[in-house]
C-alpha cells in the first residue's frame, strides 16, 4: 500500500486544497486555527491596553485602524485612538468565541486528531475521507462569516462568546453572523466527530485492540463523543436566537422589556434562563473538549521522555471514559446565580465535586509516571511537564466556583477568568505546543531548533503566570470581568497595579511567542532532517516515514503489544515499538 | 486493507457487528435526537413555565387534527415504502426499489405541500406568526426544522434514483447499504413527527 | 438478513403489520386527546402511544431488534439519558420557588 489512489495523479487544488487525506486536512486544520488564535491573541493584547491605561490612545493601532477601516469607523470605535466601549465588548466577545470554537478545538481535534490519530492505529486514512474534507471547509466558512461579521454594521457579536439573552436579541447584526458563524462551525464539529468515532472503531491494525490502543486516542474518542452528544442542544438553541432576532419570535424574550427607554416588541413569554440552559448544556461538555485531547498529548509526550510505561493506563482510560460521561451532569453549575432552588443547586454542586476526582486521578497518574523515570528535558518535555502544575491550579481554582457559597462572590469576576485561562491557556495551550514540537518532525521530516524552542518555553512560562496569576487577587477583590474600566470602582482603582501587571505579562507573551513563529516557519526549509523516528517513540505513527506518503505506511502494521513498551527488562533498546514483532 | 480502498464499506466489522456507514449513519442520529431533544426541551420549558391562560388551547391555535393527522399517516406509509424499497434491493430487484423510492419520494412532497398550503400559508394570513405567541414560536420552529429534514431526505432519495444509481450496476451490496442508511434517517425523520404531532396538535 | 425470497416475504408481512399497528395507534391518539382524562393523564397517554409507535418504527423499521451492535446500543443509551436529563433538569431549577417569581421574570 503506497502512495497511489486509484493510480491517480491529482492537480494541486485536489492535492493540497481540496484533498482528502486525512494528513493534508490536519495540517489544514491546524494552520487555520494558529492563524485564528494568532488573531484572537491580538484582539486580547489591545483589549489589555484599555484595562491598564483606560481612556489612553492605543499605540500605532490607534492611529493605524482608523486609517485602514476609514473615518467613521474611526469616530465610531476608535475616536482619538482610544477603544470605544462598543468595541471593546466585542473585542471581548469575539476573542472568547474565536478562541475556543476557531482556534483550540480545530487545532487539538481537527489538526492534532486528524494528522496523528489514524497513524496511531496504523489506518490508511479515516473512514469517511471526503466528510473529513467537508468538516473541515464547512469550519472554513464558519471562520470567515466570523471574521466577517467585525464588518457588520454596529460592529461584531458583543454579547460575550456566552450571548446571553435578552442582551444578545437585542443586539446589532453582527450577533446574527455570530449565530451563522456558530452553525456553521456546529455542524463542521458534528461531522468530524461521526467520522472519528467510527474511524477508532472501525480502522484500527490488526491486533491493535481498544486496551492497547495510545492515550491519545482514547482522549479523542472520548472528545468526540462529547461533540457528538452535546452540540446539537446548542446548534437548536442558537436557531431559537436567531428566530428571536430576524423572525421577532420569544423564544428568550420575556413581556415588555425595555432596553434604552424603549419598549421592545415581542410577545413575550419566553425565558432568558432557556437560553442559558442550552447554552452550558453544551458549553460544559465544551470544556472537556478542550482539555481532553490536550492530555492525550501530553500523555503521549511524557511517557517518551521518561522512557517508562505509563503508569495507570487502565486507570487513566476509564477515568477520561468517566470524566466525559459526568461532563454532561455539571452544566447548571454555570447558572448557581440564576436563583435556582437550594436542592437543584446542590444537585449540581456535588456532581461538579466528583468530577474533579477523575481529572485528580489523570493528573496523579502522570505524575507518578514521572517518578523514577530518566527524563529528557526536549521543548515538548518542558512544555508538558509544566502542563502539570498550570492544570492542578486551574483545577483547584474551580473548586470555589464549583461551591455555590463560594460562587457568590466569586461568580463573574477576575477569579473566573484566572481560573479558565489558567486551564486552557497554560494548559491546552501549551500541550498544543508540545504536540507541535513533538510531532513537526513527523510532519515535515525535519526538526525545530531545541535552542528557540527552550527559549519559546521559559519566556512563555514566565510571562503566562504574570498575566493570569494576579487574576485570582482581583476577582477575590471584586473586581468584575468584561469591564471596560474597571478604575470607575474604588475596589477596581486599589488593583489597577495588578491589571496593569497582567497587560505588560500578555504584551511579553505576545513577544515570545516570535521565538515560535520564526521557529515554526524556519524549521520548515532549515531544520535539521530526521528519519522515522526521532524520539525512539513505540507508537505506531513513528514507524511510518517522515512525513507519510499518502495511505501512510509502507505495509499495513501489525500491532503485537501495549502502547508504552520503555525500557522493558533484557532489550538492548529502551523501547519496545508496538509493531515490531518478537525476536 | 487492500490498497486504496477504506475496509468495512460493505462487509461488517468482527468488534462492532455492522457496516462503516450505518455506524455512522447511528451516530448521526444520536447527534440529531439530542437537536430534536434541544427543542422539545425548550418547548416543555416554555410550557411549564407559561401563566395560566397565556398558552393557547386546541380551538385558538387552529392546528387542525385532521390534516396533522393525515399527514402522520402519509409519513408512516413512506416509511413503509422506504423500507420496502431496502428489501427489494436486498432481493436485488432494482426496478421494484426504484419504484418504492419513488412514491416515497412523492409522499413527502405531499406532506410538505400540505403543510405549507393547507396550514403555514393559511395561519400566516390570518396573523398567526412565529411572533405571534411562544406556542406558535415553537409550531413553527419545529415543524419547520422537521421539514427542512424532510426535503433533505428528499434530496438524498433523488440522488439515489438519479446520479447515484450507477453504484448498483458496479458495487450492488455498497448501493444496498447507502439505501438502508437512506432508511435509517428518513425513520428517525417519521419518528421525530409522531412525537411532535401529539405535543403540538393534540395537547392544551 | 439473508436475501433469500421466503425470508423477505415474512418481513413484508410484518412491515404490513407494523403499517395497521401504527395507523391504529394514530387513531388512537387523536380519540383519547378528545377524552378529558386531566392534563398530566392527556399527556402521559398521548407519550406513551406515542413512544410504543416510535418503539415499533425503531425496533422494526430500523432493524434495532436485530441490531446486535453495542456500540450503537451504547450510544443510544447515553442519548436516551441526555435527553431525559436535557429535557428534566432545567425544569426543576424553577420547582420550589415561589410562582411569583418564576412568573414575573419571564413576563
Amino acid at each position: 500500500m503506497s502512495d497511489h489512489d486509484q493510480g491517480h495523479h491529482h492537480g494541486f487544488l485536489r492535492t493540497y486544497v481540496f484533498s482528502t487525506d486525512h494528513k493534508v486536512i490536519g495540517v489544514q486544520y491546524a494552520v487555520t486555527a494558529l492563524v485564528f488564535l494568532f488573531f484572537g491573541f491580538c484582539l486580547m493584547m489591545m483589549m489589555r491596553w484599555q484595562l491598564a491605561y483606560p481612556g489612553h490612545a492605543i499605540p500605532v493601532l490607534g492611529d493605524l485602524l482608523p486609517k485602514l477601516f476609514g473615518k467613521d469607523w474611526g469616530e465610531t470605535n476608535m475616536a482619538g485612538g482610544v477603544m470605544s466601549p462598543d468595541l471593546y465588548n466585542s473585542f471581548g466577545a469575539m476573542h472568547g468565541t474565536i478562541m475556543i470554537f476557531l482556534g483550540v478545538v480545530p487545532l487539538i481535534v481537527g489538526g492534532f486528531g486528524n494528522y496523528v490519530m489514524p497513524l496511531q492505529i496504523g489506518a490508511p486514512d479515516m473512514s469517511f475521507p471526503k466528510l473529513n474534507m467537508a468538516s473541515y471547509w464547512v469550519y472554513f466558512t464558519g471562520g470567515v462569516v466570523m471574521l466577517a461579521s467585525f464588518f457588520a454594521p454596529g460592529g461584531a457579536a458583543s454579547s460575550g462568546w456566552t450571548s446571553y439573552a435578552p442582551l444578545s436579541v437585542t443586539a446589532t447584526q453582527g450577533q446574527t453572523w455570530w449565530l451563522v458563524g456558530m452553525v456553521l462551525l456546529i455542524t463542521s464539529s458534528l461531522l468530524g466527530s461521526v467520522n472519528f468515532i467510527v474511524t477508532i472503531l472501525h480502522l484500527r491494525a490488526k491486533g491493535m485492540t481498544m486496551f492497547r490502543l495510545p492515550f491519545f486516542v482514547w482522549a479523542q474518542f472520548v472528545t468526540s463523543f462529547l461533540l457528538l452528544l452535546a452540540f446539537p442542544p446548542l446548534e437548536a438553541a442558537g436557531v431559537l436566537q436567531l428566530m428571536d432576532r430576524v423572525a421577532g419570535t420569544s423564544f428568550f424574550m420575556p413581556q415588555g422589556l425595555v432596553v434604552s427607554g424603549v419598549v421592545q416588541d415581542y410577545a413575550g413569554g419566553g425565558s432568558p434562563l432557556l437560553w442559558q440552559h442550552l447554552f452550558w448544556f453544551l458549553a460544559h461538555p465544551e470544556v472537556y473538549v478542550l482539555i481532553l485531547p490536550a492530555f492525550g498529548i501530553i500523555t503521549e509526550i511524557i511517557a517518551n521522555n521518561t522512557r517508562k510505561p505509563l503508569w495507570g493506563y487502565r486507570t487513566m482510560v476509564y477515568s477520561v471514559i468517566f470524566l466525559g460521561f459526568t461532563s454532561f451532569l455539571v452544566w447548571a453549575h454555570h447558572m448557581f446565580m440564576t436563583g435556582m432552588g437550594t436542592s437543584i443547586s446542590a444537585f449540581f454542586a456535588t456532581t461538579t465535586m466528583i468530577i474533579s476526582i477523575p481529572s485528580v486521578i489523570l493528573l496523579t497518574c502522570l505524575l507518578i509516571t514521572l517518578y523514577r523515570g530518566s527524563i529528557r528535558f526536549n521543548t515538548a518535555m518542558l512544555f508538558a511537564l509544566s502542563f502539570l502544575p498550570m492544570f492542578a491550579i486551574g483545577g483547584l481554582t474551580g473548586l470555589p466556583l464549583g461551591l455555590p457559597a463560594s460562587d457568590i462572590a466569586l461568580h463573574d469576576t477576575y477569579y473566573v477568568i484566572g481560573h479558565f485561562h489558567y486551564v486552557v491557556a497554560p494548559g491546552t495551550i501549551f500541550a498544543a505546543f508540545a504536540g507541535v514540537y513533538f510531532w513537526f518532525p513527523k510532519v515535515t521530516g525535519r526538526r525545530m531548533s531545541e535552542k528557540l524552542g527552550k527559549l519559546h518555553w521559559f519566556f512563555s512560562f514566565i510571562a503566562i503566570n504574570v498575566v493570569f496569576m494576579p487574576m485570582f487577587f482581583q476577582g477575590l477583590a471584586g473586581v468584575s470581568r468584561r469591564l471596560y474600566d474597571q478604575t470607575l470602582y474604588s475596589w477596581g482603582d486599589a488593583m489597577q497595579g495588578w491589571t496593569i501587571t497582567s497587560s505588560w505579562g500578555a504584551w511579553a507573551l505576545g513577544a515570545a511567542q516570535i521565538f515560535f513563529i520564526v521557529n515554526f516557519f524556519s524549521s520548515i526549509k532549515l531544520g535539521k532532517r530526521v528519519t522515522e523516528n526521532p524520539w525512539d517513540a513505540t507508537t505506531l505513527e513513528w514507524s511510518a516515514p517522515s512525513p507519510p506518503p499518502h495511505g501512510n505506511f509502507a505495509s499495513v502494521p501489525t500491532v503485537h503489544r501495549e502502547p508504552y513498551e520503555y525500557s522493558v527488562p533484557g532489550m538492548s533498546t529502551d523501547f519496545f515499538p508496538q509493531n515490531v514483532s518478537e525476536a | 486493507m487492500s490498497a486504496g480502498v477504506l475496509p468495512y464499506t460493505v462487509e461488517t466489522h468482527p468488534v462492532t457487528g455492522v457496516y462503516s456507514g450505518k455506524l455512522g449513519t447511528w451516530l448521526f442520529l444520536a447527534s440529531e435526537v439530542m437537536l430534536f431533544g434541544g427543542l422539545f426541551s425548550a418547548y416543555v420549558l416554555l410550557r411549564v413555565g407559561a401563566p395560566e391562560g397565556t398558552w393557547p388551547t386546541r380551538e385558538e391555535a387552529e392546528l387542525s387534527w385532521k390534516i396533522g393527522g393525515f399527514n402522520t399517516l402519509t409519513l408512516i406509509i413512506s416509511s413503509v415504502t422506504m423500507v420496502m424499497a431496502w428489501a427489494s434491493l436486498k432481493m436485488h430487484n432494482f426496478a421494484k426499489a426504484r419504484i418504492y423510492l419513488i412514491i416515497t419520494v412523492l409522499l413527502a412532497l405531499l406532506f410538505i405541500t400540505l403543510k405549507l398550503s393547507l396550514e403555514y400559508y393559511p395561519h400566516w394570513h390570518e396573523g398567526l406568526k412565529p411572533s405571534t405567541s411562544v406556542f406558535f414560536a415553537c409550531y413553527y420552529t419545529m415543524t419547520g426544522l422537521h421539514a427542512l429534514h424532510i426535503l433533505g431526505g428528499v434530496v438524498v432519495m433523488l440522488y439515489f434514483i438519479g446520479p447515484g444509481a450507477s453504484l448498483w450496476k458496479t458495487d450492488p451490496e455498497h448501493y444496498t447499504n447507502r439505501i438502508e442508511c437512506t432508511g435509517l434517517y428518513w425513520h428517525f425523520v417519521d419518528l421525530v413527527w409522531i412525537f411532535l404531532f401529539p405535543v403540538l396538535y393534540l395537547m392544551n | 438478513m439473508s436475501g433469500s425470497h421466503a425470508d423477505m416475504s415474512k418481513h413484508v408481512k410484518m412491515y404490513l403489520g407494523v403499517l395497521s399497528a401504527l395507523f391504529v395507534c394514530t387513531i388512537l391518539t387523536v380519540y383519547a386527546s378528545t377524552v378529558n382524562m386531566g392534563h398530566a393523564t392527556n399527556m402521559t397517554v398521548a407519550l406513551l402511544i406515542a413512544a410504543f409507535k416510535a418503539s415499533l418504527v425503531a425496533m422494526i423499521f430500523m432493524h434495532l431488534k436485530w441490531e446486535g451492535s453495542k456500540i450503537i446500543w451504547i450510544t443510544l443509551a447515553l442519548c436516551a439519558l441526555f435527553f431525559s436529563l436535557l429535557l428534566f433538569l432545567p425544569m426543576l431549577t424553577t420547582t420550589g420557588l415561589p410562582a411569583s417569581t418564576v412568573y414575573s421574570s419571564w413576563g
